[in-house]
């Protein structure tokens, strides 16, 4: 429990004095993320930044400074029966709030309980002239000013130090059932579409190893009576499989191949490529396993509505992300300016260009 | 922002090579209709309005003003509260009301494809028909449009559970100052690189022009119920908004009421309010049926723990009708009471509700000003308004003062100046009472990236350095004397 901000900037202020590029790590969980580059960086270093600086649980908003593992933040709010509604993955015990806000991650619940772009209300950052500006605020609604804070989630720490956030929370779900059944991947994404356009407590659609799972969360009452209209049969350790799910523990994580994330319209036929294939957030978000090239894979990510990067593996080098059209490549380089004009958060992990 | 190389005769007649010349408005009483929007305070006359009718045309547009470096103001539906959509003396109005066509709607996927002229109410009306609704519901959602939903990240009664514009669209089509067209987002959830998305939304018109907009649906609750209950003071009432939201339900919608709201609205719309209450909750859930039978009996025991002095539970939809009835039409029944009223838009910390409203109570006072309370209570978001008559010398000035401080009494309980109408003009000095001069730098710097001369809506949403200094300094001298 520490306020290091001083000392974070006073660390942003020395590299802009002596030309060095700095490279801002958490808890390191997802350091496998972004691109790898040959340009020589100083770690700026988060972890101590850590513990909350308010929490109302009655207005269900916490601020947290970013360096704060998401296991004492889970703790806190469990206390009071509430959650990160975005079920952040937890790569390691050591993952931090900063960092899930930076890479913009979200767990299985994403299209029906927020992600965590979304959660976030306003926060402090360091931006390339040392600056510590604060963005939003502490209340829900607030259109004050650009929305900066919500400008962050995927830019990887490009536009600047994220320092300090303030997020809405939310009550657990009273009650949650997880039902599972034999299906084919053609047959479960059009089904899985279905069931979301249903008026019911639908919280998670994943369908791995030809096994459909549907999570039904909230009022005790609304889970037991959709359970009992929908198909499936119940599944013990429901949480266990959600969890190992979120932060990619499944069998089908494990290995050395590459991870293809593609995030695409929900309904969309899955790409031609034979493989391994994961499909979460009720079809809009895939996972694919295999040796492939950006160019091959940009092509059927667009022709589903969306976009795909490598998440893990393969050819760090090269881009990681799906390009972006010339316009907004461009607008994005003028971003990075009006907040970095020395470039000195990350440079490359993003984008080459960035 | 440097002035027009182009005059006026010249810029209309080279708009009409390209657009139906019956929608380049040149003329003072065609174009009086656009001099101000739903904050009719605020005035100006510009120099022309158009009405393109492609997005091709808007290009073409946004290619010949920054040309000729003429500012531009989108528009539309023209029923924003802050002055964003007020003209510039020497620019264009650029209206979107052309653009009013619903493009498609993908049942399954539980998306809509909307020009932006697209008007709220009819996106839920239109998708109706497969089970869906969009969420966002502003009180003007009869009138305003999608494009202008986009740009004021609008809310609604019923975003504390589904949520602002922000989290219910997917992709915009804008057309850039240079009249490059983009689009931000896509089909899918997320995508790489900045979230453009969000940037864009909320924006006011600084960053580009919006053409098309894809919107997220839900699939509507099989049933909604509300309670509504009555308390002899606003600190309880507050206290039993708190208390539903710990004991882990989320309501569709929860509203509150202070005692000089209740009786206009009843007043108004007969809806069978309590009267003498201080202060009123109207709480709705909705959901499945089970799930909305087990909350509202835990709501209404919650309030009655709380000391609620009535509760009444809707028993129909009619019944449910007639209790929004009277929160819904709470501005026109003001408007009956009070020659002119002012509605502000700040957010607060909930716990400090009781607080603001008792200071509040001074400042009616102190100004002479009568104040009735509606509040977004399950968000923080308030809408007093102050109650005048434009026609007494001085009442509009002292009323704005009186809205100044309440915006400043937001900030320093830690809320923020607007919470859904946005900063337009009306609220640009208080800016620099949320924001220090770094903060504002920051977002002048990022403005210059979309729009570097800065003639895409200019005077709205950021203030000018040079005049914070003067407002904060005026402030302080105002706090200074109340002491």
């Amino acid at each position: 429990m520490a306020d290091k901000t001083q000392t974070l900037q006073q660390q942003v202020y020395a590299a802009l004095a002596e030309e060095r590029k700095l490279s801002i790590v958490g808890g390191g969980s997802k350091a496998f993320m972004g691109r790898q580059t040959d340009v020589e960086t100083t770690p700026l270093n988060l972890s101590e930044h850590t513990g909350i600086v308010d929490y109302q649980p009655v207005e269900l908003v916490l601020t947290v400074r970013a360096g704060t593992p998401l296991k004492e933040i889970d703790a806190a709010l469990a206390e009071h029966n509430q959650c990160l509604s975005f079920e952040p993955p937890h790569f390691s015990a050591r993952s931090t709030i900063g960092g899930t806000l930076a890479c913009n991650q979200s767990g299985p619940g994403r299209p029906w309980t927020y992600s965590v772009r979304d959660q976030v209300l306003g926060l402090r950052l360091i931006n390339g002239k040392a600056e510590h500006l604060h963005f939003g605020g502490q209340v829900m609604k607030n259109v004050a000013g650009y929305d900066v804070s919500r400008l962050q989630a995927g830019a990887l720490g490009c536009l600047g130090v994220i320092t300090e956030v303030s997020l809405k929370v939310m009550p657990r779900p009273a009650s949650s059932l997880t039902l599972v059944q034999v299906m084919d991947l053609e047959d479960a994404i059009p089904y899985m579409n279905q069931r979301a356009g249903e008026p019911k407590p639908l919280t998670g659609a994943c369908w791995v190893d030809g096994k459909l799972y549907l999570r039904l969360a909230g009022a005790q009452s609304a889970v037991e009576a959709t359970a009992h209209h929908w198909d499936g049969d119940v599944l013990e350790d429901a949480g266990d499989f959600w969890a190992a799910l979120r932060d990619q523990k499944l069998d089908f994580f494990a290995g050395d191949a590459p991870l293809w994330r593609f995030s695409v319209n929900s309904t969309a036929a899955n790409p031609p490529m034979d493989g391994d294939w994961l499909v979460d957030w009720g079809g809009a978000q895939r996972w694919y396993r295999g040796e492939a090239t950006m160019g091959d894979m940009e092509p059927l990510a667009e022709a589903a509505g969306g976009q795909v990067s490598l998440f893990r593996g393969g050819d760090r080098r090269g881009e990681v992300m799906h390009r972006q059209a010339q316009p907004l490549q461009q607008i994005q380089q003028r971003l990075k300016q009006a907040f970095d004009p020395d470039g000195v958060f990350n440079p490359g992990r993003l984008y080459s260009w960035l | 922002m440097s002035t027009p190389t182009i005059d006026r005769a010249e810029l209309a007649r080279q708009f009409r090579t390209f657009i139906d010349p019956a929608f380049v408005i040149e003329d003072d009483e065609t174009i009086r209709p656009y001099e101000c929007d739903g904050l009719s305070m605020y005035c100006e006359m510009p120099w022309l309005v158009v009405l393109p009718e492609t997005v091709e045309q808007v290009q073409q547009a946004m290619r010949l003003c920054h040309e000729h470096k003429v500012p531009v103001v989108a528009r539309g539906a023209g029923t924003g509260l802050s002055a964003g959509a007020m003209p510039h003396a020497e620019g264009v109005v650029l209206s979107l009301a052309k653009f009013n066509r619903i493009l498609q709607i993908d049942p399954l996927a539980r998306t809509a494809r909307l020009q932006p002229g697209v008007r709220n109410l009819a996106i839920s009306e239109e998708a109706a028909q497969y089970g869906l609704y969009y969420g966002p519901d502003p009180s003007s959602q009869i009138a305003c449009t999608i494009g202008g939903n986009v740009a004021e990240n609008s809310g609604g009664v019923h975003c504390l559970k589904y949520g602002l514009t922000v989290h219910n669209i997917l992709s915009v089509e804008m057309v850039t100052v240079e009249g490059e067209k983009l689009v931000v987002g896509s089909d899918a959830l997320d995508g790489c690189g900045m979230d453009m998305l969000a940037l864009m939304t909320g924006s006011e018109g600084l960053l580009g022009i919006v053409t098309e907009v894809k919107v997220r649906l839900l699939p509507k609750p099989e049933q909604a119920q509300v309670v509504m209950a009555g308390f002899d003071s606003v600190q309880n009432a507050g206290d039993a908004v708190g208390g539903v939201i710990a004991h882990g339900i989320i309501p569709g919608g929860l509203e509150m009421m202070d005692g000089f709201a209740i009786v206009a609205a009843e007043d108004f719309a007969q809806a069978g309010y309590p009267r003498d209450a201080a202060a009123l909750l109207l709480c709705e859930v909705d959901g499945t049926a089970e799930e909305v039978q087990e909350h509202i009996e835990q709501a209404s025991n919650l309030f009655r723990s709380f000391g609620a002095t009535s509760i009444r539970v809707s028993q129909s939809e009619e019944e449910r009708a007639l209790l929004w009835k009277g929160r819904k039409s709470a501005f026109p029944a003001v408007g009956r009471i009070s020659p002119d009223y002012y509605c502000m838009d700040g957010t607060i910390p909930r716990r400090h509700l009781a607080y603001v409203l008792t200071e509040m109570q001074k400042m009616s006072e102190h100004y002479g000003l009568r104040v009735a309370n509606v509040f977004h209570a399950g968000d923080g978001n308030m809408h007093p308004l102050i109650l005048f008559d434009a026609n007494v010398p001085g009442e509009f000035e002292r009323t704005e003062e009186f809205g100044g401080a309440i915006l400043s009494m937001c900030v320093n309980v830690g809320g923020c100046i607007t919470g859904e109408h946005g900063v337009g003009v009306e609220k640009i000095r208080q800016m620099a009472i949320q924001f220090d001069d770094l903060e504002l730098a920051q977002f002048h710097a990022l403005k210059a990236a979309f729009d570097p001369d800065g003639l895409l809506n200019p005077g709205k949403g950021v203030p000018a350095l040079r005049h914070c200094q003067e407002y904060r300094s005026l402030e302080h001298k105002a706090h200074a004397a109340e002491a």
